[in-house]
């Protein structure tokens, strides 16, 4: 039993605290912020220099082969750092791939990928359902030896940048579509939050080969959804860190009545809570990323838990640390709402709270067991 | 990272697993506390046979020197089982490890032995009335009179104060010091004249904590630990020890609690099914799940902290806290479930679970009290974690 990061994971982790905080400085995360795509593609490649595109995905296809404990370690900073980059997106793609591609498909599309010379981005919720995992709408409609699609996929992850989309289909399948193809336009959609640009698609008869239709079905994709909530559930509590050293430091500085308002237990509690719920978060994301490497018949009730906890932390935390700035925090010159809006972003995405803790309840009401040690 | 146990580890909780199922004596009689001290005394002197009641005093003291993963196994797996306590339970985590780290050969020669048995119970006095969470400011006097002491005062909160032979006594001997530094650790024999212990009834109607009072009891200059007005940093580390000790029973506790809520909401009919198809109670059981499953994750990853440091960390609060919210949440929905018959207690006809859950609400209030208030380890919290200015 040793839960701590290696030095291994240490190294990254240093490694991207440094990187990220001197890129992404508050004013340059301002200009992002209102620039056309959301990201500049000169720190795409420098991330995918360091390899960061394929952390966790195979060797064989070129990428670094590390676990989903040292994607979390890096997904941390990336939240810590309020990075605005489409290497989440790229990521989830990258797993679903691997995970379900064939290796004409991973060798066409998952290595250019590894390697960040190609992003993709997964396509799933259709437009006026509720947006519900594995509930899709998009019909798959045979033509010839490949299939047709019809219709608009919503809530897209950096659509506009993306080389190629991996769309869900009502039968549970997932067909790789490149983002030139003919019948495909994309549009921008408005998020409360800028750091991370969400589009719809539309399909208007998109042919899809056979040769790029992915094996399996919905169930096959489930692992890959774990490991991407394990992966945002991440970046949530590096924002509740960061949101919460912040209140921590600016309460140990602002004097009222005489005194740093930090000494006034009405803060001072507010600040343990928040340190509570980040370390909640941070042990049920290691947990699970941990089960994901190491025992994934644990991974779905550990992901579920991780992502259902860090989803309401990661918006909390920076709620809470609005509320110790006072009125300056609630303002657009000070960095923390772009905090409070990717946490709640966050907390949407890939499940909300409510949805895994109904796969908790489903889970632990059946009898399951939580991960070792037992 | 690897949050599995290792070979020998494994092993050892197989170890413990096995002995446990063949030894543990089942559940507490429903008696008088006559008759359940009676039965944990006839438990512990068992565990001490075995080796396991002194699980983490060094071998030399009678101890099994157990490494701190150990440790937690065996209390996890005690809780687990639902073991009773051991009668002596104060003394084996508080009095013996203080005499061990603070005190003479000659205490640790007199004083040890009989812990283990538990031919002496210990109890512990450091409250007192006007002396709660500012516990340094406590007033109960001790006054040299040639090699003895003569104590003069009242204590609060005393656990098993009317079985126990010795107290952990805190007391002033010097009343012009600052208050931290005139205080000083006696053991003092609670089977003489001046001694009076008087049960206190708490809002179940139980009688767990005692009043005692103190007025002119006599104790022997030898009985000091650690030294005429070290009194506060002695009982600190009994603190420490006492918060180290409970975090993995306590997870092995909640996680069986939340096991027996799983059944009453299976158990229990709502409108249109049962409470455990109710999507509002799904919510908030599943919510009481995941965060269980943080503070064990927390307690696993503070064990590995304590491991590489050597010293617990004041992070421990956090898990005290989150204990208490939890214990208290998972009685507070039990009741939910129940719905109307909530009120239902103990005895009457038509309690559910025999007003299990009832006596576990009342009980639970007491949880974010009893060894350190939630109040208070929030304050820890914030200045010794997060370095926060204090308001004093």
């Amino acid at each position: 039993m040793y839960f701590d990061l290696t030095d291994e994971q240490q190294a990254i982790k240093a490694t991207a605290r440094d990187f990220l905080a001197a890129r992404y400085t508050s004013a340059r995360i301002r200009e992002l912020a209102e620039s056309e795509h959301g990201f500049e593609q000169s720190d795409w490649e420098e991330m995918a220099e360091l390899g960061w595109p394929g952390l966790a995905l195979p060797e064989a296809w070129g990428g670094q082969g590390l676990g989903i404990v040292d994607l979390a370690v890096l997904f941390e900073e990336m939240g810590y750092a309020l990075a605005p980059s489409p290497l989440f997106s790229t990521t989830v793609a990258g797993l679903a791939l691997a995970a379900n591609g064939r290796d004409e498909q991973r060798e066409r599309w998952l290595r250019p990928l590894a390697a960040g010379a190609a992003r993709g981005t997964v396509a799933v919720f259709d437009a006026g359902t509720p947006a519900s995992i594995g509930d899709f709408e998009m019909e798959a409609k045979a033509d010839g030896d490949g299939v047709v699609l019809d219709g608009e996929k919503v809530l897209v992850m950096d659509a506009a940048t993306a080389d190629f989309f991996l769309v869900a289909t009502a039968d549970g399948r997932r067909h790789l579509v490149e983002r030139d193809a003919e019948g495909l336009s994309v549009s921008a959609e408005k998020s409360i939050d800028p750091t991370r640009r969400l589009y719809s698609v539309r399909f208007d008869g998109v042919r899809v080969e056979r040769e790029a239709t992915l094996d399996g079905t919905q169930p096959d994709y489930l692992p890959v959804l774990w490991r991407a909530c394990v992966a945002i559930a991440a970046e949530s509590t590096g924002i509740a860190q960061r949101t919460m050293e912040m209140a921590v430091e600016y309460a140990k500085d602002r004097q009222q009545f005489d005194r740093p308002i930090g000494a006034y237990q009405a803060v001072s509690h507010r600040c343990a809570q928040m340190l509570l719920e980040t370390e909640n978060a941070r042990s049920a994301v290691y947990g699970a990323a941990w089960a994901a490497d190491a025992e994934p018949e644990s991974l779905p009730l550990a992901a579920s838990m991780a992502k259902a906890y860090a989803s309401d932390a990661g918006w909390r935390v920076p709620d809470a640390s609005i509320q110790v700035h006072g009125g300056i925090g609630f303002t657009w010159e000070h960095d923390l709402h772009f905090f409070l809006k990717r946490g709640k972003a966050n907390a949407a995405g890939f499940g909300d709270s409510r949805w895994h803790r109904e796969r908790v309840a489903d889970l632990v009401l059946a009898g399951a067991e939580a991960p070792a040690p037992a | 990272m690897d949050l599995s146990l290792s070979p020998s580890e494994r092993e050892f909780r197989d170890e413990v697993r096995t002995w446990l199922e063949e030894n543990h004596p089942g559940p507490e009689p429903d008696g008088g506390l006559e008759e359940v001290m009676a039965f944990r005394t006839e438990w512990q002197r068992k565990l001490h046979e075995a080796g396991w009641a002194g699980i983490s005093w060094p071998k030399e003291y009678g101890g099994r020197g157990a490494t701190l993963i150990e440790q937690a196994i065996f209390v996890g797996e005690a809780a687990r089982q639902e073991a009773p306590s051991p009668a002596n339970v104060l003394g084996l985590a508080m009095g013996g490890p203080v005499v061990i780290a603070h005190g003479t050969d000659e205490q640790k020669q007199r004083y040890l032995e009989p812990i283990l048995t538990a031919e002496e119970i210990w109890c512990q006095g450091f409250s007192e009335p006007e002396s709660g969470s500012d516990l340094a400011s406590l007033k109960t006097k001790a006054v040299k009179d040639g090699d003895e002491w003569v104590v003069t005062g009242q204590k609060v909160w005393t656990t098993f104060a009317q079985y126990a032979k010795w107290c952990m006594l805190v007391a002033r001997t010097d009343p012009d010091a600052p208050k931290h530094k005139g205080l000083t650790y006696f053991l003092m024999d609670m089977e003489q004249p001046g001694v009076e212990a008087k049960p206190l009834v708490q809002i179940t109607g139980e009688g767990e904590f005692n009043e005692v009072f103190i007025d002119e009891a006599r104790i022997p200059d030898a009985n000091v630990v650690g030294g005429v007005g070290n009194g506060w940093s002695v009982a600190i580390t009994t603190l420490m020890n006492e918060r180290a000790g409970l975090a993995f029973g306590a997870i092995s506790q909640i996680s069986n609690s939340l096991k027996r809520l799983g059944e009453l909401a299976a158990e229990t009919r709502v409108k249109g099914g049962t409470a455990a198809e109710d999507p509002v109670l799904r919510q908030r059981i599943a919510q009481l799940h995941i965060e269980a499953e943080t503070m064990r994750l927390n307690a696993y990853r503070g064990l590995t902290k304590t491991m590489q440091s050597g010293i617990p960390g004041p992070e421990g609060s956090l898990g005290k806290w989150q204990w208490a919210d939890l214990n208290q949440a998972i009685a507070e929905l039990a009741l939910d479930i129940e719905g109307a018959y909530a009120p239902l207690d103990r005895g009457a006809e038509h309690a559910v679970a025999n007003g299990a859950w009832q006596y576990g609400f009342l009980r639970s209030r007491a949880n974010s009290i009893e060894g350190g208030t939630t109040d208070i380890l929030k304050n820890i919290i914030a200045e010794r974690v997060l370095g926060l200015p204090r308001l004093r």
